[in-house]
């Protein structure tokens, strides 16, 4: 290598370090992709949430129910998590469309909470299940609500999406995804 | 900064409300070797809502949880690496404080290494050249003095400027 | 009314910069004198504008004025005062002023007592150094002023985060900016060495105190955020490799290999183009830790509140920045001719040695830091680089570095006898042969690098006391002979010495703390006892009180050894009033060998209190190592070398310059 062109490699690294910068700043570093994706939905069983009566409050869900050959969404949300608050009317939204089943996974909720939250804004979901130790939530990957799943027909989980829905994302991400699971 | 609220809310629903308190006396095990073991593990995982602490250091009610999870499969008579893949397993490589040798960090793990080879190499090449022995590929002070005539030279020096160089250079000192 | 004229003050400050950034350099281009002469009043004028932008914010802050977005965002009426002062830079905007106004007073310090540069120099980096603040002042009246307004007005304010209202903290960011600002001389000085195309043992000499200086303030800056960690976290972890910590320690690595790398240029005119190459990449690694912090592109314990249009004006201040300079390095770093020989085994060989594992070390964490963003970039998923990647790649690294620096010393210029140097080291050897069988017996089963660590303190710190005595040639002829040698050595010289002895303590600190600390985590009920490392700590129980704007939670604890009362321990847990966040104030007696460190935490229903107890070995040599290197810093700088036909260190009282 000829000194001249020694001396153009500092500035070569730092202009392809600049680049990267670039991009960099379009990406957010907080948002870690979910390791399931292209995996079958965990094993599990989630019961109702209780609500005093023996049968408790509406239904739970399991795994079973992710192999009848429909699209369904999971939404993980808690009385507890404000943005859930935010996003709920496009989760009924979502729901109303009837395009997918529409799964609530109440994490790290007390029952008092949780049927209080419902009753004030509406329950959108078609079942619950309630996971007050939010054990089946960590099997989900599950670190940062809310958080929506978009599971196949299969069983398998094909869509994570980080942080509350609004229309934009509804209209954008999930809903395409859903729509490209129906064909 | 319209910004702002969005990532306000972002972080308040991100992170666990209730503050813990790092490693508590409740969540230790009673077997010393597997608490030892516990600890070890913690220390090689990330807690993913915090900034850049492990969850043997957080107090992140997740860090909390992920803690008594390591603790439970360790006691279930899992090793080290099967703790290591549960985890893993549900929150993917980003989780490892310490990056797996794999395909995608090869350019991370050997870089030190090729760098400081390509350092060594160039000192070495450096040194052959401006080692005072003549001769070899166009090194020596000689040839470095012929390509520095040919070149454009610098404005020389004032007789003022040579006059401060000359007592600047006598307090040389060991 | 105040805050408007920090504004405006801020806005004048800009435009005098401009004019400091491109008539002097015109001037110097054309030999213009007067052109030239303009650089000394625009700089001090820039630093007077500066001075009272930043009085004005300060004046925000201490009167509570919360119509000031900026203090409503950071203070509260009843913070202390310290603390509504020091919030003046804890927070984006106002340390980007801090930032500007210690640029500024650094280019009046070169104005000042900069009369024995040659002009045409001393037009080109008070030029360079206008250019770099132009683009800080862009910055902040762009997109981050800190005298915008806010109305309504709130009755109180946000309050500082509690963690940063701390003595230590407070001082970190201005020890760290003078340290980083000082780097920015250096810089200059290259650039305007590279556009007049000559570097020589004059511009190394003076280019040395500022270097130094700024190196004195980065160590001590980078030290004071380590000893806060290490009080405050309540574990006593004092070093993390977070992104942040890696940003500041990069430029220091680099800017110790520029301090030994201009010595060579000074005394054998040699390794030009690399030290000038230095001398840019300490300070781009400088404002590359800006980017970093402020961006958003990384998370990080630091990271001021991200905006995207923040971060692509750093970027393109970098770019122009670096990019530009390398760029001129890339242009006329082929002109600088060395004529200096050297045989690979002499000092600058070794000093060479030492410039190249700094350099491929900074690389590595460098690499490190930026892999999760590069990986991201293209696409390859996330991948987390944390403590276990640093440690793996820096300590091996530094390993043949500090076995060479005991020889380095040793070795005389141009051509050296490796066989006589190493012969010097016998006691060098023999001690830290020594000092792992002790280490080795006394702690049997620890960890492997706890008994490498000590050995190679002990054999560079023997390394360096063997080359001192045989400078002052010990026991070589009588010992009023020796004393009087070593009364003459000059400063320089003791500086070297105790800036190396000094790292060997800090290095023997770092061991012990890392390798055999001892932890113990329990529920303990008043009256219970601990026993950790041969101290019993007794639990006396814990107390409720309130502080300024905090409760207290006050636990006591009476530590004993073989019976008798060591000392007594009073850690506290707090709870801030404004932001509801807690924070602990570890209870920590120093002794020689270790530190007894006790945390308390919350009660539970039993009425036990949750306490970690610590015993952390050799922390305290890490303080006082790195105090010793900071000092002999210092007393290199005060050689009278330096203040001959130099500019002088502002504040330091030294002779006049010129004559000698």
């Amino acid at each position: 290598m000829s000194k001249r062109a020694i001396y153009l490699v500092p500035l070569s690294v730092f202009l392809v370090m600049a680049v990267y910068f670039a991009i960099g700043l379009t990406k957010d570093p907080k948002i870690i992709p979910s390791a399931l994706i292209d995996k079958p939905v965990p094993e599990f069983s989630l019961p109702p949430i209780d609500n005093g009566a023996p049968q408790g409050y509406g239904k739970g869900f399991s795994s079973a129910d992710f192999k009848a050959g429909e699209i369904s969404v999971v939404n993980v949300f808690a009385s507890w998590c404000l943005p859930c608050r935010a996003e709920h009317p496009f989760i009924t939204k979502l729901s109303k469309m009837n395009v997918a089943k529409v799964y609530g996974l109440n994490f790290k909720d007390t029952p008092k909470n949780a049927l209080k939250w419902l009753q004030e804004l509406g329950d959108p979901y078609d079942a619950i299940g309630a996971d007050p130790r939010g054990r089946v939530g960590i099997d989900w990957g599950v670190y940062g609500i809310p958080e929506t799943f978009v599971v196949d027909g299969t069983g398998k989980i094909y869509f994570k999406y980080v942080g509350p829905l609004n229309g934009d994302i509804l209209e954008n991400q999930i809903l395409p995804v859903i729509e490209k699971l129906k064909r | 900064m319209k910004t702002g609220p969005f990532i306000l809310a972002l972080l308040l629903g991100l992170l666990w409300t209730a503050p813990a308190w790092a490693v508590n006396p409740d969540e230790m095990l009673a077997d010393p070797v597997l608490e030892k073991r516990a600890r070890e593990i913690s220390k090689g995982l990330r807690c993913l809502v915090c900034q850049n602490q492990s969850i043997d250091d957080s107090d992140a009610d997740l860090a909390k949880d992920l803690r008594i999870i390591v603790r439970n499969r360790l006691k279930a008579g899992d090793s080290d690496g099967a703790v290591v893949d549960y985890v893993v397993a549900r929150y993917g490589d980003f989780v490892l404080l310490k990056p797996p040798f794999k395909g995608t960090t090869l350019v991370l793990w050997l870089g030190p290494a090729v760098i400081g080879g390509l350092g060594l190499w160039a000192m070495i090449a450096f040194l052959r050249r401006h080692s005072g022995q003549g001769g070899g590929q166009g090194g020596g002070a000689q040839a470095a003095i012929a390509k520095a005539a040919s070149r454009p030279r610098p404005p020389p020096l004032t007789d003022d400027e040579k006059k401060k160089l000359r007592k600047l250079l006598k307090e040389d000192g060991p | 009314m105040i805050p408007e004229i920090g504004h405006f003050a801020l806005i004048l400050a800009l435009l005098v910069a401009f004019v400091q950034a491109t008539m002097p350099m015109v001037g110097a281009h054309r030999g213009n004198q007067a052109w030239m002469a303009i650089a000394r009043p625009a700089a001090l004028t820039q630093f007077g504008l500066v001075a009272v932008a930043f009085g004005c914010l300060t004046q925000a802050y201490v009167t509570s004025d919360f119509s000031v977005l900026n203090v409503f965002q950071n203070s509260h009426t009843a913070k202390p005062l310290l603390y509504k002062i020091s919030g003046v830079w804890g927070n984006h905007e106002g340390s980007l002023l801090l930032w500007v106004m210690i640029l500024s007073l650094f280019g009046s310090a070169v104005a000042l007592f900069g009369t024995n540069l040659p002009p045409g120099l001393r037009a080109r980096v008070l030029g360079v150094q206008a250019m770099i603040a132009l683009g800080f002042y862009l910055f902040m009246l762009l997109t981050s002023n800190p005298f915008e307004r806010l109305s309504p007005v709130p009755l109180n304010g946000n309050d500082l985060n509690p963690l940063l209202q701390d003595p230590g903290l407070a001082f970190h960011p201005p020890m760290l900016y003078l340290g980083y600002v000082g780097f920015s001389m250096a810089f200059s000085f290259a650039i305007a060495a590279l556009i007049e195309g000559r570097v020589d043992a004059a511009w190394a000499r003076w280019v040395r105190p500022w270097a130094l200086a700024a190196w004195c303030f980065l160590t001590a800056g980078i030290t004071l955020g380590s000893w806060w960690a290490y009080y405050e976290l309540g574990w006593g972890g004092w070093w993390f490799w977070d992104p942040v910590e890696n940003a500041s320690f990069m430029p220091w690595l680099a800017g110790t290999a520029l301090l030994h790398s201009s010595t060579v240029v000074e005394k054998r005119d040699t390794l030009k183009g690399w030290t000038i190459l230095l001398a840019i990449v300490t300070f781009s690694l400088s404002l590359l830790g800006t980017f970093l912090v402020r961006s958003g592109v990384l998370t990080s314990v630091h990271t001021f509140a991200t905006d995207p249009a923040r971060g692509i004006f750093i970027l393109g201040l970098l770019i122009v920045v670096i990019g530009g300079s390398l760029a001129l390095f890339a242009w006329r770093g082929p002109a600088l001719v060395s004529t200096g020989v050297f045989q690979p085994i002499s000092r600058e060989g070794a000093l060479l040695f030492n410039n190249l594992v700094m350099t491929t070390a900074a690389a590595a964490v460098l690499l490190g830091t930026l892999y999760p963003l590069l990986l991201d970039a293209i696409g390859g998923g996330k991948v987390s680089v944390g403590a276990p990647f640093f440690n793996a790649v820096f300590i091996p690294l530094m390993v043949p570095m500090i076995v060479a620096m005991a020889v380095g010393p040793l070795l005389s210029w141009k051509r050296a006898d490796m066989k006589p140097a190493l012969s010097r080291l016998w006691a060098a050897g023999g001690v830290m042969i020594v000092a792992m069988i002790a280490v080795w017996a006394v702690e049997t089963d620890g960890p492997f690098m706890g008994i490498v660590g000590i050995g190679l303190a002990a054999w560079l710190f023997m390394g360096i006391l063997s080359e001192l005595a045989g400078r002052i040639r010990l026991l070589q002829g009588s010992l009023s002979e020796s004393l009087s040698r070593l009364r003459r050595t000059p400063r320089a010289a003791w500086g070297m010495t105790l800036a190396h002895l000094g790292l060997a303590i800090t290095i023997a600190g770092m061991t012990g703390a890392g390798a055999w600390k001892v932890e113990s985590i329990q529920a303990m009920k008043p009256g219970d006892r601990v026993s950790v490392a041969g101290y019993d700590f007794v639990f006396d129980g814990a107390r409720s009180g309130t502080g300024p704007n905090y409760s207290i939670l006050s636990g006591t604890f009476r530590v004993l050894r073989d019976g008798q009362l060591v000392t007594m321990l009073y850690p506290e847990k707090r709870v801030y009033n404004v932001s509801q966040q807690p924070t602990t104030e570890a209870a920590i007696h120093t002794t020689f060998l270790g530190d007894l460190y006790a945390v308390v935490g919350d009660e539970d229903e039993t009425g036990a209190f949750v306490t970690r107890l610590y015993f952390n070995p050799l922390v305290g040599w890490m303080w006082a190592g790195v105090l010793i290197m900071v000092f002999g810093g210092v007393l290199s700088l005060s050689d009278r070398r330096h203040r001959v036909g130099a500019p002088k260190k502002r504040g330091a009282g030294l002779a006049q310059a010129a004559s000698a």
